[in-house]
C-alpha cells in the first residue's frame, strides 16, 4: 500500500510538472486550447456539411447520426486525452530517451503518459460531450432508465477501446522504430469510422474494421440500442446493448501486446 | 543597422548557371534524405491508403449514385483518392524542423551559408515532393483503381496542366509552412501558430470534404482571400475535370498568382527575421 502510495505520488508530481511547464508560454496555450475544441468542432462540421447535400447517409438522418459522431469522438477524444500520448513512444525509441523511462522506479506507461499530458485536450472532449447530449436530446429517444445509464456507460467503454487500440499500436515501435504512423491509421482512422454509420462502408473493408477489429461497437451498434432502430445490417437488437463488452478484449490483447512489446526493447544505443 | 546584419550576399560569379546547379543539388540531397526512411514511407502510405477507403466509401454514401456538388461518383472517388495520395506530396503537416533550429539557435549556420535560405529549404522540399510522387502518391492511387471506379481524365491538356498545378501547390504548401515556422523568431514556442495551421489547412484546403459542396460566396472568398484552396482543390479540380477548359487554366493561373505572393512574402519575413536574430544576439 505504501509503495502504491509512493508510485501514486510520483506520478501526480511528473502530472504537476507538466502542467506548469505548458502553461509557462501562456500565449502559446490559449491559442492551444482553442485550436483543440476547433478539431472536433470541425469533426463535427464535416457530418453537418455532408448532410447539406442529401438527406441520408448510409440510410440514416442527421440526428441519428450525429448521435454516433458524438459517442464516436467522446470516447475517441477521453481516450485521446488520456491515453493518446502513448503514440509519442516512436519518438522516445528512436531517440533512446526510453532507456531513461525503463531506469526509473516507475511503470513506464504511467510515466510515457504523464511525461506530455495534454491538457489542452480537455476542451475537446468537453465539446464531444456536448454534441452527444444534444445529438441525443434531438433524436427522439425513447428514454428508459436502462437508456440513461447506457448513455454514460457507452462513451466510457469506447474510450477504453480506443484507449486499447491506442496503446496497441503504439507498441509496434518496439519492433518497427520508424513505422510508427501505421498506428494512425487504426486511431484517427477509428475516429473517422465510427463517426458514421457503419452502412455507409462495405465489403471487406467493413467486414475488417466493424467486425474483425470492433469499431462497430463503440458508436454505431450503441447509437442503434439508444435510438431503439434494427440494425440494416441484421445483427440483434441485444448486440447493440452488449456492444461495449467489447472493450474488456481489446484492453487485455492491448495490455498484453505492451507487456510484451517493453521486454522486446532493446535500446538504439545512442 | 544594416551593417552588421545577418543578410546573405550570394556569391557573385555564380550568378545564374552556379545558383541553377546548387539548387539542384540541393533539390536531390532532399529526395535522398527521404529514401532512407523506408518503414516511414511504407507505414505513411498504408496509412493513407487506410483513409482513402475510409474516405471513399463516404462520399460514394453521400453521393447515393448521384452528382453531388457538381461531381459525379467517380470524380469524386478520384477527388478522394488523389488527395490521399498528394497528403505526402503537398506535404500540409511537415515536422517544426526550422521552429526548431530557430529556437536552438542552429539556425545561424544556414543563414551563414552563400545561397539564400528560402531558395535552399524551397530546393530540398522539392526533392522530398519528388520522392514522395514515386512513393506514397501512386500506390494509394492505384489501390484506389483496384478497388473503385476511378475518374479518368479524357482532355488531353489535363495530364500536364495537372503537373504545373501539383508543382505550384507544393510551392505554396512549402510557403506556408515556412511562415508558420518563422513566427518562432518572435515567439519561441510555435505550438500554437502551428496547431492554428494545422487544423484551418485541412478544410480550407478541401481535404475533408470538396469545397464544391459550401455555399458560392463562402467558395470564392476562400479562393480569392487565401492560397489553401490552391493546394488541394485545385489540382484535384483539374484532375477530374469538374470545370469547362478555360476555368481550369484559370484556377492553374490563380494558383500561379498565390505561388508568386507567398514566395514574396516568404522573402520579406525572411529578411525581417535576420535582423531580429541579430538583435537578440544569436
Amino acid at each position: 500500500m505504501g509503495e502504491f502510495r509512493a508510485r501514486l505520488g510520483g506520478h501526480l508530481h511528473l502530472l504537476r510538472a507538466q502542467a506548469r511547464a505548458q502553461a509557462s508560454y501562456r500565449m502559446s496555450f490559449a491559442i492551444d486550447l482553442a485550436t483543440n475544441v476547433s478539431a472536433t468542432v470541425l469533426d463535427v462540421a464535416t457530418v453537418i456539411v455532408l448532410f447539406t447535400v442529401t438527406d441520408l447517409v448510409g440510410g440514416f438522418r442527421l440526428e441519428e447520426s450525429l448521435v454516433m459522431a458524438g459517442l464516436g469522438l467522446c470516447a475517441f477524444n477521453l481516450a485521446d486525452l488520456t491515453v493518446g500520448n502513448i503514440e509519442r513512444i516512436r519518438l522516445y525509441v528512436r531517440t533512446g530517451l526510453m532507456d531513461a523511462v525503463l531506469v526509473r522506479p516507475l511503470g513506464p506507461l504511467g510515466q510515457l503518459l504523464a511525461m506530455d499530458l495534454p491538457l489542452r485536450k480537455v476542451s475537446r472532449f468537453l465539446f464531444a460531450a456536448a454534441v452527444l447530449a444534444v445529438a441525443l436530446l434531438r433524436a427522439d429517444v425513447d428514454w428508459t432508465p436502462a437508456r440513461v445509464a447506457f448513455a454514460l456507460v457507452a462513451p466510457l467503454a469506447g474510450a477504453v477501446f480506443f484507449g486499447a487500440i491506442f496503446v496497441g499500436t503504439a507498441s509496434v515501435a518496439f519492433w518497427w522504430i520508424e513505422s510508427g504512423e501505421v498506428g494512425n491509421a487504426f486511431t484517427y482512422g477509428g475516429r473517422d469510422f465510427t463517426s458514421y454509420p457503419v452502412t455507409v462502408y462495405d465489403g471487406w473493408f467493413r467486414r475488417v474494421f466493424a467486425y474483425g477489429l470492433g469499431f462497430a461497437f463503440v458508436a454505431y451498434q450503441p447509437a442503434l440500442a439508444l435510438l431503439g432502430r434494427a440494425d440494416p445490417l441484421g445483427l440483434p437488437a441485444w448486440a447493440g446493448w452488449a456492444a461495449p463488452l467489447v472493450c474488456v478484449p481489446a484492453a487485455l490483447v492491448a495490455g498484453l501486446v505492451w507487456r510484451t512489446g517493453v521486454r522486446h526493447y532493446r535500446s538504439t544505443g545512442s | 543597422m544594416g551593417l552588421f546584419d545577418a543578410t546573405v550576399r550570394t556569391i557573385p560569379h555564380q550568378k545564374f548557371v552556379g545558383q541553377i546547379t546548387t539548387f539542384w543539388i540541393i533539390a536531390v540531397s532532399g529526395f535522398r534524405r527521404y529514401a532512407t526512411y523506408r518503414q516511414a514511407t511504407v507505414a505513411g502510405t498504408f496509412t493513407n491508403t487506410i483513409f482513402g477507403f475510409l474516405r471513399c466509401y463516404l462520399f460514394l454514401a453521400v453521393a447515393g449514385g448521384a452528382v453531388v456538388g457538381g461531381y459525379t461518383p467517380e470524380q469524386l472517388a478520384t477527388f478522394v483518392w488523389v488527395a490521399q495520395g498528394l497528403l505526402a506530396v503537398v506535404l500540409l503537416w511537415g515536422p517544426p524542423e526550422l521552429a526548431d533550429r530557430i529556437r536552438t539557435g542552429e539556425v545561424v549556420s544556414d543563414l551563414l551559408r552563400p545561397i539564400d535560405p528560402v531558395h535552399s529549404m524551397l530546393a530540398a522540399d522539392l526533392g522530398r515532393a519528388w520522392h514522395a510522387v514515386l512513393t506514397r502518391c501512386v500506390p494509394p492511387v492505384l489501390v484506389g483503381m483496384l478497388f473503385f471506379d476511378l475518374y479518368l481524365p479524357v482532355r488531353w491538356h489535363t495530364p500536364p496542366l495537372f503537373a504545373v498545378s501539383v508543382v505550384l501547390a507544393v510551392v505554396i504548401t512549402f510557403c506556408c509552412r515556412f511562415l508558420v515556422n518563422c513566427t518562432a523568431y518572435w515567439l519561441l514556442d510555435v505550438r500554437g501558430p502551428i496547431s492554428l495551421w494545422t487544423l484551418g489547412s485541412g478544410v480550407v484546403a478541401g481535404l475533408y470534404f470538396p469545397l464544391r459542396f459550401l455555399p458560392e460566396p463562402a467558395l470564392l472568398s476562400l479562393w480569392l482571400l487565401t492560397p489553401l484552396p490552391s493546394l488541394f482543390q485545385a489540382p484535384l479540380d483539374v484532375l477530374v475535370e469538374r470545370d469547362a477548359t478555360p476555368v481550369q487554366f484559370g484556377i492553374v493561373a490563380l494558383q500561379g498568382l498565390w505561388a508568386a505572393i507567398m514566395l514574396l512574402l516568404c522573402r520579406v519575413v525572411q529578411r525581417r527575421a535576420e535582423r531580429r536574430l541579430v538583435i537578440q544576439g544569436g
